[in-house]
């Protein structure tokens, strides 16, 4: 190990106050994040919210216009050769080679990180088999199901080791089952010590998986926080109710503290603190002495955290 | 896993496995990207009938279809030895000019990103797609050859001539792959990359190796005496047929040399430009 590589530092990625504009176009309006070594960050956002943005900056492929950042001790705009060095990158469009194997696409990376013939085919094998694509070797890339190359993708980031794993919006576009078997992938990183930053659109991929979220719109961070912490503020689940007359819709949205009435749609939804919530919440309409038509569950969506951020934040 | 190198210790990140190997590695990496190039090759069907079915369908088009109502003029050559020289630049400019699209293709999709995070030196990128299409069409131009021999293409050159033949073909297929790249790194789209094969396609037409220049009116004799197809064609016709040279032969070299030491250094500085964060 070399004594570059060797500088203490518990936070794996920092940034501050990242700010990036495209033409007129205000990207990036200074970002803050912090992940600390061996955890796992989520970047939860909307389409254009910034997230990839975020991600090219800290990998070196984008200089910020300002603002400062460091990835594993370096500094990516002073130093993006060492950064490189301890990254690894899974973005949005697939980086691997559809026509060559699943095989032949690791041992070309392995051989790029110049680990030598016989160490690639070897750590080809080992990222295969971990990632559960022996059986699929010697079949093109393009030939693979959605599922299937994007654990390809993320094989391919990991030839090196990296100890600093960049995936951005890693199961986007994917079937349920693909995505559970893409978390357990990701769990596993973890585990084995690796630092992940992850970029989102799913509020339950980051409740799965991170040990802290970070909730980005419009180029700024409008929330810090554990998923826990932030479920909490947002409610873990959300009743939509709709009362049996519509001209009710009023006087229930009164009677019960929270709740956002939607007279377009003839509803009102409150964000449930508890299982206990619910019973409350009905009790409250029924003592106000107005009958419910129709009663709904629904999981908070990322709408619903950015109108419950924006409504906090009012 | 057979060795996790990433357990965090609290005081840091532990090193990832590094690259070995020093100055030697760019030739290395050079010969990876080759490698996959060719190999990418070998599994696209009209990538492979353009180098392999296409040269044989020029050369007999030439020979059977045109050959009989062209006339070769002051040269008194058969039609056959007359167009050979053009037809192997053909077979071997065509598919040098697609390399256009394989770069555009690297670079609009995703796969840039994954090599500029590879501890390689960029300029490998761009080379190994320059350095594989010199392979392939090299190769495309070997089987026009054969075609031609085939057909009744009867040489007199010596080992000398066939290998200054071999350097033409080579210096000219190198600089329309240079070409192609500086063409491939300035347009955004593999549509827009794809539209200088129809140039490159087009020149021979224009120049000494179809129909003799002589035959040509004002503005297209013009045109096809100062392209550069046409002392080319006519050196290496002066070396397969053991006819005077004339001043073609420095003029070919001239323009092939040109065009590789403006586009190699062009290419480079464009690919830097593409992949600089900014």
């Amino acid at each position: 190990m070399n004594a570059i590589h060797s500088r203490p530092f518990t936070d794996a990625i920092r940034a501050r106050g990242l700010t990036k504009s495209f033409g007129a176009n205000r990207v990036l309006a200074g970002v803050d994040l912090t992940v600390p070594t061996g955890s796992l960050l989520a970047l939860l956002g909307p389409n254009g919210s910034g997230k990839t943005t975020t991600v090219r900056i800290l990998t070196t492929l984008l200089a910020p216009d300002g603002g400062t950042a460091t990835v594993g001790g370096h500094d990516v705009t002073r130093d993006g050769v060492a950064v490189r060095r301890m990254i690894g990158l899974t973005s949005q469009q697939a980086t691997v080679d559809d026509l060559l194997t699943g095989r032949e696409n690791l041992e070309l990376f392995a051989g790029l990180y110049h680990l030598g013939r016989r160490r690639a085919r070897r750590r080809a094998d080992e990222l295969l088999e971990r990632f559960g694509l022996t059986a699929a070797a010697g079949r093109r890339a393009g030939t693979y199901s959605g599922g299937m190359r994007r654990r390809l993708d993320l094989a391919a980031s990991m030839v090196s080791e990296p100890p600093i794993l960049f995936l951005d919006e890693p199961t986007t576009g994917l079937d349920p089952r693909s995505r559970a078997e893409l978390w357990s992938v990701i769990r596993e990183l973890l585990a084995s010590g690796t630092t992940i930053l992850l970029t989102t659109q799913y509020l339950e991929e980051a409740d799965q998986l991170a040990d802290r979220v970070v909730v980005i719109n419009g180029g700024r961070v409008v929330a810090d926080d554990s998923p826990a912490a932030l479920k909490r503020q947002v409610g873990a689940e959300r009743l939509a109710l709709r009362p049996a007359e519509p001209a009710d819709l009023a006087r229930a949205g009164a009677a019960l503290p929270g709740a956002h009435p939607d007279a377009e749609a003839g509803e009102l939804t409150l964000a449930l603190q508890d299982p206990d919530h619910l019973r409350r919440a009905l009790d409250q309409l029924h003592r106000a002495g107005i009958p419910v038509g129709h009663v709904e569950l629904r999981t908070p969506t990322l709408d619903d955290v950015f109108f419950e951020l924006t409504a906090a934040a009012a | 896993m057979s060795a996790p190198v990433t357990a965090a210790d609290g005081r840091g990140v532990s090193a990832p496995l590094t690259a070995t190997g020093g100055g030697m590695s760019a030739a290395g990496d050079l010969r990876r990207l080759v490698v996959r190039d060719l190999r990418r090759d070998m599994r696209v069907l009209d990538g492979l009938i353009v180098n392999t079915a296409l040269p044989v369908m020029i050369m007999v088009l030439f020979v059977y279809v045109f050959g009989g109502a062209i006339s070769t003029g002051s040269s008194g050559l058969d039609y056959v030895d007359f167009v050979v020289p053009a037809v192997l630049l053909m077979s071997g400019g065509y598919g040098a000019a697609l390399t256009a699209v394989t770069i555009s293709d690297d670079m609009t999709g995703g796969m840039i990103d994954r090599f500029r995070t590879l501890p390689i030196s960029g300029w490998v990128v761009p080379a190994g797609h320059v350095v594989a299409s010199v392979i392939r069409n090299l190769a495309s131009s070997a089987i026009a050859l054969a075609a031609a021999l085939l057909l009744g293409f009867r040489p007199d050159a010596s080992l000398t001539d066939w290998a200054l033949v071999l350097a033409l073909v080579t210096g000219y297929v190198l600089a329309m792959s240079a070409l192609a790249a500086v063409w491939g790194l300035l347009v955004s789209s593999s549509q827009a990359a794809g539209a200088f094969s129809f140039v490159v396609l087009f020149l021979p037409y224009v120049s000494d190796g179809i129909v003799p220049a002589e035959t040509m009116p004002g503005v297209l004799r013009g045109f096809a005496d100062h392209q550069p197809l046409t002392p080319i064609i006519d050196t290496m016709r002066a070396l397969l047929l053991d006819l005077p040279m004339g001043s073609s032969g420095a003029a070919a070299t001239a323009w092939l040399a040109g065009i590789v030491a403006i586009c190699v250094p062009l290419a480079a500085l464009l690919f830097r430009r593409r992949t600089s964060a900014r």
